[in-house]
């Protein structure tokens, strides 16, 4: 291992053997830290969702209402904050200044933000816990927590804050050190996009709990609901867009590690992340559309993104990723029909298999069924039903998280500088908590489609002063909803042990190879590097993509009219 | 991964061009969707809504109820209001208030809001959804096509006693 020294600048580096790339020591620890911040939450969110899976199955129904209602808040914040946003600043720490070759500006200031977002999230657990803050990951106003609750929001908001700034900071400062050639890397890139809107995600965070832990203190008398609903969904959507966009630049660096990709077209690519940036911040408005309060030109524009135009974004990486790794394979001389480049592709490499499993279960469930119920009229039918956390489990559970898992394998080699260990199981674990969250998310659109609401204790409304009896079949989805869940919980444990495993008890080497379980490979510098910016002949051209992107678009087509055929049942309402 | 050489602005390939046509045509397509339904279909989403003082709200609906009331069940009032006329319906920890029976085929503006905190409107099982907040009155215009008996339960967390928040409305023939 080789340790240089900028002489302009005080940090430390070494050279990774595998990438070649300058590793910043300071970044690397700052890395770890935040990956197993991310990992802890995740475990810690993993068995509130075990609970909460086997309540919802009505016919286990295991907690008390009190401490399900109770769970349920920890659940949603540990998962769609703490544990991906742990991890996305992890990524766009690696993203900035390891994938540039440059320094990290301000590590002192990073542990700053660390020690925010620790303390933050420790806080709303403890009063979550507590009972202090029954008010679910929404906390929606007049339902009040105790003002601690709201400020661990705030700590954390600020921390990541923080962390978003010293990301710019460092791209800026590579940039004008020299540190990389040409244009920044398309990771890099994505990730840029993630941060921007991870930037106006926060501001708005903010405007909604700072007036929300001022009126809990009793500083201020009222906070209006519709506003507060208004602000927290300009958080709390695009927060999961910050996931998307990150995830987005996962896949890319997945398709590239894996089997050698290079991006198709760099100027289509980018033009897709920047729609994301321009537009998908609109789609907060998902949340308003059966609200009182706004018209129908304010929920139709902001709802359809300025028409589709993030949608646009998402359809170029549907054809972009997959078409980088066909054509990647049909390089390697994989060019007979349609399909041999996908049967003959690295199924059992885990990085592979969680990049086309999260690209298949984000993109035919995520986005179609978000397309969906984000379609102004058609929201009457899914509002605050089970449809809406099946989509949002199938966005950032089975895409986002399945591709941060895959991503983890790589990084604990090259970046914790320890061997992998159990592989067997790390090759495994993809499918079993892919699987295991398609089964959830079935069972969850299933249950939204039959009226089950979401947050919901007890459907058979056992004590309520009014008879009342929904559909029996949701007895069957609720249940495949539960099975999926205990799957998906063996595959995330699956996952931390292999990740516990390795970093506990695997000696320290330095990483030799950036694939784990294919031949000794290296498809970054034999494949991408070489490949980078040439020509695609008819040869190679992608065609098993554009068959298999058409029949995505069959798929939609058919959802899409299936739920205007459905609101058209409905009664009259005007 | 890795920084492209520093000319990468490329023409598309020809699968690209017509896969980002396509997708633009679609893009187009569930835009005109919304608008084209807004005008031609028969649900949409109401757009009135008033301000209004949530206790002020809750009080006049009482009242109302109660000198229209028809019936009781379980000491809930029972309205039967005259078609065309306004209907109201009042969200509450943990009831939804009154009872409503109304006719198959006739139109009736619907109130909806809430005394206290924020409710979800949950009819079943048409599955129609809307949201309930306080200080907002939500004026929704509907025509029962179904008839029978719906629950109305509430969808919006609303502490507690969340799940035992349940009402009523019967449809007749």
């Amino acid at each position: 291992m080789a340790v240089t020294t900028f002489p302009a600048a005080r940090a430390t580096f070494r050279t990774c053997p595998v990438t070649t790339l300058k590793v910043d020591i300071a970044a690397e620890r700052l890395i770890i830290a935040n990956a197993v911040a991310a990992v802890v939450f995740l475990a810690l969110g993993g068995l509130f969702a075990l609970l909460l899976a086997l309540t919802r199955w009505q016919a286990i129904h295991l907690l008390p209402a009190d401490w399900f209602y109770r769970v349920l808040t920890g659940h949603g914040f540990d998962m769609l904050v703490a544990w991906i946003v742990f991890f996305e600043v992890a990524g766009l720490y690696f993203g900035s200044a390891i994938l540039l070759n440059a320094r990290l500006v301000g590590p002192r200031l990073a542990w700053l933000a660390y020690a925010l977002m620790v303390v933050g999230a420790v806080l709303v657990n403890v009063m979550v816990l507590m009972g202090q803050a029954d008010v679910m990951f929404t906390a929606y106003v007049p339902l009040k927590a105790h003002p601690l609750f709201y400020l661990g929001v705030i700590l954390f908001a600020v921390g990541a804050l923080i962390a978003v700034l010293l990301f710019f900071a460092t791209v800026w400062v590579a940039g004008r050190e020299g540190r990389y050639q040409g244009s920044m890397p398309l990771v890099t890139f994505g990730l840029m996009v993630a941060a921007i809107i991870a930037f106006y995600t926060l501001v708005s965070g903010a405007l909604a709990f700072v007036p929300a832990f001022l009126w809990s203190l009793g500083l201020l008398p009222y906070v209006d609901p519709g506003y507060f609903r208004n602000v927290f969904w300009s958080f709390g959507h695009p927060a999961q867009q910050i996931n998307l966009a990150a995830m987005v630049a996962v896949w890319y660096a997945l398709a590239t590690i894996t089997v050698g990709a290079t991006p198709l077209n760099e100027k289509l690519s980018r033009l897709a992340f920047v729609l994301y940036a321009l537009f998908i911040n609109l789609g907060s408005a998902h949340h308003l559309l059966s609200d009182p309060g706004p018209g129908f030109a304010w929920k139709m524009g902001n709802t359809s993104y300025a028409m589709y135009l993030a949608v646009l974004g998402s359809l170029i990486h549907a054809f972009s990723i997959p078409g980088a790794i066909e054509v990647a394979q049909r390089r390697r001389g994989l060019t007979k029909g349609a399909f041999e480049w996908l049967r003959k592709a690295p199924w059992h490499e885990p990085g592979f298999a969680a990049l086309v499993l999260s690209m298949i279960l984000f993109g035919w469930i995520g986005g179609v069924t978000g397309v969906v119920i984000g379609t102004e009229q058609i929201n009457m039918l899914a509002h605050n039903t089970l449809r809406l956390p099946g989509h949002f489990h199938a966005t950032v559970v089975a895409g986002t998280t399945l591709a941060f898992m895959g991503l983890t394998y790589y990084l604990i080699p090259l970046i914790f500088r320890k061997e992998l260990k159990l592989k067997k199981l790390a090759q495994w674990q993809p499918y079993v908590f892919g699987v295991g969250m398609f089964l959830t998310i079935l069972g969850m659109i299933g249950s939204g489609l039959l009226g089950i609401p979401r947050r919901h204790w007890d459907i058979t409304f056992t004590n309520a002063p009014l008879q009342v009896t929904l559909p029996g079949a949701a007895q069957i989805t609720l249940a495949v909803m539960g099975i999926g869940a205990l799957i998906a919980v063996v595959g995330g444990i699956l996952y931390l042990a292999v990740v516990l495993v390795s970093v506990f008890t695997g000696p320290r080497v330095e990483a030799s190879r950036l694939t784990l379980v294919m031949d000794r490979r290296n498809p970054l510098v034999e494949q991408a590097i070489p490949n980078m910016g040439k020509e695609v002949t008819e040869k190679i051209a992608p065609r098993g993509t554009v068959i298999l992107t058409f029949a995505f678009l069959v798929f939609f087509m058919a959802y899409y009219l299936t739920n205007w055929w459905l609101l058209g049942r409905m009664w009259w309402i005007r | 991964m890795v920084s492209p050489q520093a000319l990468w602005w490329k023409p598309l390939h020809r699968y690209e061009k017509t896969w980002l046509i396509v997708g633009l045509v679609f893009c187009v397509f569930l835009t005109a969707m919304m608008p084209l339904w807004f005008v031609l279909g028969k649900q949409n989403v109401p757009t009135t809504t008033y301000r209004v003082d949530p206790l002020q709200y809750a009080v006049f609906v009482t009242r109302w109820a109660e000198a229209n009331k028809v019936d009781t069940i379980n000491n809930i009032p029972v309205v039967a209001p005259a078609p065309g006329s306004d209907v109201y319906l009042l969200g509450r920890q943990w009831q939804w208030y009154p009872v409503l029976k109304l006719q198959k085929g006739q139109t009736y503006r619907l109130h909806l809001s809430s005394q206290d905190i924020q409710h979800g409107f949950s009819l079943q099982p048409t599955n129609l959804n809307l949201q309930v907040l306080p200080g907002y009155e939500y004026v929704a215009t509907i025509t029962p096509t179904t008839g029978g008996e719906f629950a109305v339960i509430c969808n919006e967390f609303c502490a507690i006693g969340h799940h035992l928040m349940v009402g009523k409305i019967i449809v007749t023939e």
